[in-house]
């Protein structure tokens, strides 16, 4: 439903403004434009995004996610206490963050919702500290090849679509860390 | 540097996999179908937010929403040509990858937005989606701060892709 405001409200705003920019003509060409950019995008970017995909599912498949995962323990306990005992949610959680950081976003979401669903149990549908603080985590998005920006870059015609990588890493690190810092200190003054 | 990261992470995972004793050609294939599927079903959202993206901007709606927002954008260093990418970005994921791709296309890649442009996508999460969907499937009813803390990791993700690619790629 959100979506559908969204784009009646990009249509008034857009008929609306032509008219008093005077851009009717440019308006009226726009519609079959716009159109077609977006199959020109999909196909563009169709190579770079499957061959991606067959490389994540045979880190996925060949245990490279598992031994990232064994790498990530430590930081798992300290974001998420519950995971000292429950072994499961270690699993799940240390799964859907690796599905993210190998940038397989498909993969990510049943699994963290496998560990939100621990999370929640007998909790009466109030969030909980540790379940605020798997959504920052999942919404901050800590990858390690942002696949789909990439094949957009090489799209449109850049010959080093992966020299934002630092960039994207440093940025990354930052959102998620402040992020989780803000979460740690709402959760603290929130009242239950 | 940057040049062999990718190249050499094909290389490495190759090798593992055949020394693992897996089929790794068929592994590929499999992976990459599940690619083309994702693919197709975002074929459709694309076509039809690019529409509406593209009218904005022809309209001289995109132009006009700038100069409005620019006092804010500007006070964090943020380029006011990013401000619909930053509007959507929470809300749709495709519909941020449209307006990225119009951006990056109207300024050029490897210009300063169309950079910044790339961080912004490659570092932030669809979050009110994601919210939603881990929310709906477990069935919270009071979600507490996280909205809010989810929102602070955006924006500050917003300011850091700003500032990095500016420290990164100075001009």
């Amino acid at each position: 439903m959100v979506m559908s405001y969204i784009f009646v409200g990009c249509l008034i705003l857009s008929v609306f403004s032509a008219v008093l920019t005077g851009n009717g003509g440019a308006l009226g060409a726009a519609v079959f434009q716009g159109a077609q950019s977006g199959v020109t995008l999909a196909i563009s970017i169709a190579g770079a995004l499957c061959l991606w995909s067959g490389v994540g599912y045979v880190m996925e498949k060949t245990g490279i996610s598992k031994g990232l995962s064994k790498l990530l323990s430590p930081l798992l306990h300290f974001i998420f206490p519950s995971t000292r005992t429950d072994t499961a949610l270690a699993g799940s959680l240390s799964a859907n963050i690796c599905a993210n950081f190998l940038g397989l976003g498909n993969a990510a979401t049943p699994m963290g919702i496998a560990a939100a669903e621990r999370l929640a149990k007998n909790k009466n549908g109030i969030a909980t500290d540790e379940l605020c603080r798997l959504i920052v985590l999942n919404t901050a998005s800590i990858q390690f090849i942002p696949s789909t920006v990439g094949a957009l870059r090489a799209s449109l015609g850049c010959s080093t679509p992966f020299d934002i990588l630092p960039a994207v890493w440093v940025t990354s690190l930052c959102s998620a860390g402040l992020g989780l810092a803000a979460a740690f200190l709402l959760g603290k003054v929130w009242r239950k | 540097m940057t040049d062999y990261i990718v190249p050499l992470i094909l290389l490495t995972t190759a090798l593992w996999s055949l020394r693992k004793k897996e089929n790794t050609y068929d592994l590929l294939l499999t992976g990459a179908s599940q690619g083309l599927k994702l693919l197709v079903t975002l074929i459709p959202t694309l076509i039809i937010l690019l529409t509406a993206v593209t009218m904005l901007r022809a309209s001289g709606a995109l132009m006009l929403l700038s100069r409005f927002l620019s006092p804010v954008f500007s006070f964090f260093g943020i380029p006011t040509e990013t401000a619909l990418l930053v509007l959507v970005r929470p809300i749709s994921g495709s519909a941020a990858l449209a307006v990225g791709a119009d951006l990056m296309a109207q300024y050029g890649v490897d210009s300063q937005i169309g950079r910044t442009v790339a961080v912004m996508l490659g570092s932030t999460e669809t979050t009110f989606y994601t919210i939603s969907v881990y929310f709906g499937a477990v069935g919270i009813k009071k979600t507490r701060y996280t909205v809010l803390a989810a929102l602070i990791a955006d924006f500050i993700g917003f300011f850091t892709a700003s500032l990095t690619v500016r420290l990164f790629f100075p001009q």
